[in-house]
């Protein structure tokens, strides 16, 4: 085997962590594009399981299909009808879209026992004083409900963040995809899988104290 | 003035009220007592339409209760409600739970709202928890801070379901106090409550509810001191 450019090494280089960190930046990415499109669809989907929930019995239907299929057989259906229908999105775009339905499934579940956790005296008490529902919702329902899902709703971007690992299998080079390519050059998995088992372990670190940080705010107040 | 003619309620197959008729004039207050069971919460949140009623008509000030057009977000600012369970707002503290509804529903602005809920929170012995969350209150406390909280909007009504019931004996004589210096302020109100001394002091009228029905109502020196009709005798036994 050659390389150009520089001669082929054996052992972990400086190159090599940069990739490993290229490929983190891309874990960042989905992770973050995918929360943001499912959070958004899973509040709206949850807080209409929540408030209408017999109109939304066959949404309930359909998004438990995506909870209940294996993400990854998701990816590759999902991947392969794209080509099928000639929809040009990239790999990036599919893994985002694909991820992003699937934390809306869940989220919506998150939001929906949420809203259902605020007690009724509460909303009796908000319109008894001339609150709109809108304003009972806006103003009492919510905060409570994003207190109730909150730590639930940090779980699942902590998982979703580790499910990015998936998308290497519709071609995207993210954390995990990187170190594979590089254990097969140098031959040491359990180092390289170790600094990038490290690489996910300090990103969840940071998520969830962020996450705590949020909570004990609020918590002070109970 | 409430106006309640003829109102029947169903929850389903279950006829909760069969019929009630009553009268609150401007400035009265009447205290309804009763057994656990007979409709009397159901009535108050009739008053102000979190209920729906089968039949009959409820008015307030003229205004009919249960008519499709009518703004009820804009009549429930004049009819202030008490519940039982304490239902302060967790998330907010104690002066912005009190400035919760100023703000939003009646538009005010935040130095406006703030002076309005800390003059209510005075009133109700609640100065010094401003900053406090309901969480850290006792009972008592949050039961005067819903009073306060109701007392904001400048209502005209006050109706209270058993405000004191699941306080702690010694913390019920403070909300009793608040109910009772509201009385003397001359504010219109409809009690449920079990404290039968406190009913024949403050109240003008008194009213026994039995299955549905407003069963004797009168003055109290006639339907406590002297009741006409068994029943309300052997309730009033009961609850002594
Ligand atoms: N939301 C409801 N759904 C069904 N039944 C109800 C509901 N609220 C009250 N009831 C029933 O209506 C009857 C009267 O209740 P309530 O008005 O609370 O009585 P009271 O306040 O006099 O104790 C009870 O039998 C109660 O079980
Ligand atoms: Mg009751």
């Amino acid at each position: 085997m050659f390389s150009t450019g520089f001669t082929f090494s054996t052992s972990f280089t400086w190159n090599d962590l940069l990739f490993l960190l290229q490929g983190a930046w891309v874990t960042l990415l989905l992770t973050f594009w995918s929360m943001l499109l499912g959070t958004f669809m899973g509040v709206s989907c949850g807080l209409l399981r929540a408030l209408l929930p017999r109109a939304t019995i066959p949404l309930g239907w359909f998004l438990d299909i995506f909870r209940s299929v294996p993400l990854l057989i998701q990816f590759v259906l999902f991947n392969s009808l794209k080509s099928i229908v000639g929809l040009d999105w990239s790999a990036f775009t599919v893994g985002c879209v694909v991820l992003g339905v699937y934390v809306a499934a869940f989220c919506t579940e998150i939001v929906r026992s949420g809203v259902l956790s605020v007690p009724q005296n509460l909303r009796l008490a908000s319109r008894s004083l001339g609150m709109t529902y809108w304003q009972d919702l806006r103003y009492v329902v919510m905060p409570l409900a994003t207190r109730v899902a909150f730590p639930g709703w940090l779980n699942l971007s902590l998982s979703a963040m580790k499910d990015t690992a998936l998308v290497m299998w519709i071609g995207i080079i993210e954390l995990l995809r990187a170190s594979q390519a590089i254990v097969t050059r140098i031959q040491e998995p359990l180092l390289v899988l170790c600094i990038a088992g490290l690489i996910y372990y300090l990103i969840s670190l940071v998520v969830s104290r962020l996450g705590a940080q949020v909570e004990k705010r609020w918590q002070q107040n109970d | 003035m409430i106006e309640i003619e003829k109102v029947h309620k169903s929850f389903k197959d279950l006829e909760v009220i069969k019929g009630v008729d009553l009268t609150v004039q401007k400035g009265e207050v009447v205290s309804i007592v009763g057994g656990s069971g007979s409709g009397k919460s159901t009535l108050l949140m009739c008053i102000n339409g979190l209920e729906n009623i089968q039949s009959g008509s409820i008015r307030v000030d003229g205004t009919e209760v249960h008519a499709k057009g009518t703004d009820i977000n804009k009549l429930r600012q004049k009819i202030g409600i008490v519940f039982q369970q304490w239902n302060a707002f967790p998330h907010l503290n104690v002066l912005e739970n009190v400035m919760l509804a100023p703000r939003k529903v009646l538009g005010k602005s935040r130095a406006e709202a703030e002076e309005l809920a800390v003059k209510q929170l005075t009133h109700v012995g609640l100065a010094d928890k401003l900053k406090v969350f309901p969480g850290k209150l006792s009972g008592g406390q949050q039961q005067r801070m819903a009073i306060a909280r109701a007392l904001a909007m400048s209502p005209d009504y006050m109706l209270f379901d058993e405000a004191t019931s699941a306080l702690d004996p010694q913390l019920v004589g403070e909300v009793l106090d608040t109910m009772r210096l509201l009385a003397e302020d001359g504010m219109t109100m409809i009690l449920v409550t079990h404290e039968i001394p406190f009913a024949r002091d403050v109240s003008d009228r008194v009213a026994f509810f039995r299955e549905g029905l407003v069963h004797e109502i009168g003055p109290p020196d006639q339907v406590i001191d002297n009741p006409q009709k068994p029943e309300t005798a052997a309730f009033l036994k009961s609850v002594v």
